[in-house]
């Protein structure tokens, strides 16, 4: 009996918030996270939805290659949204692609919110040297620019390991090289907020009763700076999507033989100029539903949580 | 006012210390100037020799004050693939990303401020709601995709005459962005030389052009994070008890808005902004890859594709020292702008 | 006809669970020169009122009906273009938070000459000396120098006079303070009050003063208004209401202040709080509060739940209270044929 009304409580207490009351009044934010739901499915299910798997060199007919869309003339039905250069079927790329690139963006955000919620907090709780010291850091990364220091440390990244070790272990250096690049956001905005929260009376209250540290960082001040670090993980995701993409652009980021959303515009780029803008721009749209409707979820968590974001 | 420079420039030094650091040990560890020099013929013995001579087998501190006082005189070496001093090659590719970074921080300036301060006043009005959703796409659009979209449409796509044909400056204008098949999609053009290794597209119709498609790209990445900025501090500071008692004064609504709020959304605005400004020489290296366009981004790229590590370094120090520099700028305009901080030093 | 003559006047906020009444059915008058008190608890709607006189309450404010009318012409449907000649000009206005009032980025002249400009064409030369005048005026020390100097610069009590120097900038009609002294230094407090008073004596200029402090009415102002839940609920002359107050509303404000409770005992306090504007109690709004409903023999009083009191007169106040209409005698319309 008893162990029901715990989870039942929790379920009426959503059922009762604001949150949902404002997301059933917005339109657009059910329609991005319907979409959203959508793509996520499809890339998780890409394996039993596509209907070729780019990654079987068996599968490939390059006699099939450049092949428009469906809505073009010279289209083959095999090939719905087309063929690349190298005669794979776009849609299956792209459902692999959006695959690659979302656990990249998960990852790095995972990684980066990580890193930044313990230095923020550790910066904000603690103050003095340490602060002084991980903020100025903070400072000169970000005045770099994240993607600067993600295309440098990508660089060099790429040359120590060689082009070949680099394409074998890119998810796991991607995911390290953008969670590195953007742990600042994460930290100065915990700090702002730690420091926001330490003035409070109960945290002095828990100091006063003896408490450790660390347990009054992670279990008194952290969940009260829940909602701005819920807020930004939204935009980072979709910064890191595009940070991958980025790079993947400029060579730095998943070889074309396991491409992401960002390597498949890249590789039909250079197709452009011969007239088969869709190997480079139906990717390119995917990319930017996607993107679009996390920052959409993003500006309506923003201001519904409508937490103090550290500006700058 | 000279206790706040100096505090700058000390702040300055230590941030290009730490660059300088990072350089080094870039160049310590990947570069082998050695086989640059002399190929793989040359005995072990006399590349030892060689590297005692060249000191490459001092300890780390000593090369590194080595690599640092020649970096303070703008001296990081022979470019492996140029075979020229890396700063001559920079100087070179220089000015292309400048005027590139320029024409994008116009747009972004000119296009923003209007912009978020009308969707600010009337925030209900629909255009205001059109640009707020253009802006969040904008976000959404990664810049090299907006820039592969630009010559899609505007250099191969259509052909391109979009003046009136009846009138003498149309057909002029025509004429200009007509020649070699419409809007040029790749490269600088021919621009102007100026003065030593300056050469200009701001001096001629079609240099300026050929910076049109380029700059657009580049500024979509900003332009909407400022919009929306401006538009959500010039919101705030419209809320405030100082605007509310400049109109119980009976001042114009004008000048309200234009001096009273913009003032102070400008404010917020000049630091967050002023630092992305300077993180657009970051971009450069994806607008120019797509259009080719022969600037420091470009160079870069092709360094690193080339494994041209003084170049690569060199690079590094010097956008270093262009992000410390516009960072020191902002922090002294906005010095200027804002009566509460005092630039003697002392807290106000 | 009075300088000012508010009648009727019903301001609400639209908000999505539909419209929430900031003022109902508040009227008064101001002669040239008078001072008037309006008193009440935060949430009253003061305030709203102070800034519906100028036509400047924020959106989704609006007012619904009723009139302003001021020196013959009607205030309220006017655009702001014209009202911007009475803004600051006839009637100008003294603010809460001195901190927060003054623009931090302009200096005192300019936000002084500003005003000057604003109304009348003189140029910047002028204005300055006039500026200056009013500083002197104001009592600020070294006027000349606080000209160049920026907000921050100044303490809250010189911002204050500041702003009063604004607000006397034109010679105005009227001055609307809304709680000029709250936020300031208690020590503070009585120097720009009398400051205030004095420079309005000398210019005969009407005061409207917004305020929860009892004892700075009493000392001010001539006549007051005391505010409950967006509604006057007493009116008259500042001495009679002080010294014998009607409703029990005012009887509890005049019984918390300190001064009123024997030594060491407890302050007596009003029980419960003023309720929130969107959930407004039936009939007169002070009903769950008021010692006559709440105690035990109270229960039978069905108007005072059901019936929103009318304005009855006593002596040369007027009050809207169902216990004072009966206790006067007045013929009361039963509650079934209201609700009819």
């Amino acid at each position: 009996m008893n162990s029901m009304s715990p989870s039942l409580s929790r379920w009426s207490r959503f059922r009762d918030s604001y949150l949902l009351y404002s997301f059933k009044r917005d339109l657009i934010a059910q329609l991005s996270l319907v979409i959203f739901i959508l793509l996520l499915a499809a890339a998780v299910l890409a394996p039993w939805l596509a209907p070729t798997n780019p990654y079987d060199l068996a599968q490939i007919d390059l006699l099939a290659s450049e092949l428009p869309p469906f809505w073009i003339e010279g289209s083959d039905d095999a090939y719905l949204l087309g063929t690349d250069a190298q005669g794979r079927d776009l849609l299956s790329t792209i459902l692999y692609g959006a695959r690659v690139s979302l656990i990249i963006g998960f990852g790095a955000v995972a990684l980066q919110a990580t890193l930044g919620v313990c230095f923020g907090l550790l910066a904000g709780y603690l103050g003095g040297r340490i602060d002084a010291f991980l903020m100025r850091l903070a400072d000169i990364q970000l005045s770099f620019s994240t993607l600067m220091v993600a295309i440098v440390v990508g660089a060099l990244v790429k040359a120590i390991f060689g082009g070949d070790t680099f394409g074998a272990y890119a998810v796991p250096l991607l995911v390290l090289i953008i969670g590195l690049a953007e742990w600042p956001q994460y930290a100065r905005t915990v700090r702002a907020s730690v420091l926001a929260e330490k003035s409070k009376e109960y945290v002095d209250a828990a100091r006063v009763m003896g408490l450790p540290s660390r347990r009054i960082m992670f279990r008194h001040i952290l969940p009260n700076t829940l909602s701005p670090i819920f807020v930004i993980s939204t935009v980072q995701v979709a910064n890191a999507i595009i940070s991958e993409a980025a790079l993947s652009f400029l060579g730095l980021g998943m070889p074309e033989t396991q491409p992401s959303l960002g390597s498949l515009i890249k590789s039909g780029f250079d197709y452009l100029q011969s007239g088969s803008w869709w190997i480079t721009l139906i990717p390119g749209a995917a990319l930017v539903v996607l993107v679009l409707v996390i920052n959409l979820l993003g500006d309506w968590l923003r201001d519904v949580l409508n937490p103090r974001l550290y500006k700058g | 006012m000279l206790a706040f420079l100096i505090k700058r420039l000390f702040h300055a030094l230590l941030v290009m210390f730490v660059i300088s650091v990072i350089a080094f040990a870039i160049q310590d560890n990947l570069g082998d100037p050695i086989q640059q020099m002399v190929g793989q013929s040359v005995p072990e013995s006399e590349r030892a020799q060689l590297r005692e001579e060249l000191g490459l087998n001092d300890p780390f501190l000593v090369q590194y004050l080595r690599f640092a006082i020649n970096a303070a005189q703008f001296d990081f070496g022979y470019s492996y693939v140029f075979n020229q001093p890396t700063t001559e090659v920079i100087a070179r590719h220089l000015p292309a990303t400048l005027e590139l970074v320029a024409s994008a921080t116009f747009l972004i300036v000119v296009l923003s401020v209007p912009i978020g301060v009308y969707s600010a006043i009337k925030p209900r009005a629909w255009l205001s709601r059109f640009f707020m959703g253009i802006s969040i796409i904008g976000i959404s659009i990664p810049v090299f995709l907006t820039a592969i979209v630009l010559i899609q449409i505007f250099a191969i796509g259509i052909s391109w005459t979009p003046f009136p044909a009846d009138t003498s400056w149309g057909t002029w204008l025509n004429e200009v962005v007509s020649t070699e098949g419409g809007m040029p999609a790749y490269g600088r053009g021919d621009p102007i030389h100026v003065v030593g290794t300056w050469y200009t597209n701001f001096a001629s119709p079609r240099g300026l052009l050929y910076l049109v498609l380029p700059a657009i790209s580049l500024a979509s990445i900003m332009l909407p994070l400022f919009i929306r900025l401006i538009r959500a501090e010039m919101l705030e500071v419209l809320q405030s008890d100082y605007i509310k008692f400049a109109r119980a004064k009976g001042i114009r609504l004008r000048r309200i808005y234009f001096l009273h709020a913009l003032k102070n959304t400008m404010l917020p605005v000049i630091t967050v902004g002023g630092v992305q400004i300077g993180t657009l020489v970051a971009y450069t290296i994806l607008t120019e890859t797509v259009f080719q366009w022969p600037g420091m981004g470009l160079m870069f790229l092709d360094a690193i594709e080339r494994s041209d590590i003084p170049l690569i370094v060199t690079y590094l120090m010097i956008v270093g020292l262009i992000f410390v520099i516009t960072n020191t700028l902002v922090d002294l305009i906005y010095g200027l702008v804002n009566p509460t901080v005092k630039l003697t030093g002392k807290p106000a | 006809m009075s300088l000012l003559d508010v009648t009727h006047l019903d301001v609400r906020f639209a908000l999505r669970k539909g419209d929430v009444k900031a003022l109902r059915d508040v009227s008064f008058s101001l002669d040239r020169g008078e001072r008037l008190g309006i008193v009440g608890e935060s949430g009253a709607g003061k305030s709203v009122a102070a800034f519906t006189l100028l036509n400047l309450i924020a959106k989704p404010g609006y007012i619904a009906g009723g009139s302003i009318c001021f020196d013959g012409q009607e205030l309220i449907g006017r655009s702001d273009r014209s009202l911007r000649h009475i803004r600051g000009h006839r009637i100008s206005m003294i603010f809460q938070d001195p901190m927060m009032t003054l623009n931090p980025v302009l200096s005192i002249g300019e936000q002084m000459v500003e005003c000057l400009k604003a109304h009348r064409r003189i140029s910047t030369h002028e204005a300055r000396a006039i500026s200056l005048h009013k500083l002197v005026q104001v009592q600020i020390p070294s006027p000349e120098a606080r000209l160049d100097q920026y907000p921050h610069e100044l303490s809250g009590g010189m911002r204050q006079r500041v702003i009063i120097a604004i607000a006397l900038l034109l010679d105005p009609d009227i001055i609307i303070a809304d709680e000029p002294t709250t936020a300031l230094d208690v020590t503070i407090q009585a120097e720009i009050m009398a400051l205030l008073l004095s420079l309005c004596e000398k210019h005969n200029v009407g005061l409207i003063l917004i305020t929860h402090d009892l004892g700075v009415v009493s000392q001010v102002t001539q006549r007051m208004l005391v505010m409950y839940a967006g509604r006057v609920i007493e009116d008259g002359p500042t001495r009679e209401i002080i010294n014998d107050p009607q409703h029990p509303y005012t009887q509890g404000l005049m019984n918390a202040l300190p001064q009123m409770a024997t030594p060491g005992s407890h302050l007596n306090q009003i029980p419960g709080s003023m309720p929130s504007l969107d959930n407004l109690p039936s009939g007169c709004a002070f009903h769950p509060r008021c010692h006559f409903v709440t105690r035990p023999d109270g229960q039978h009083r069905q108007a005072c739940k059901e019936q929103v009191p009318d304005f009855v007169t006593s002596g040369n106040c007027r009050v809207a209270c169902h216990m004072v209409a009966d206790m006067l005698g007045y013929e009361r319309i039963p509650a079934e044929e209201i609700t009819q």
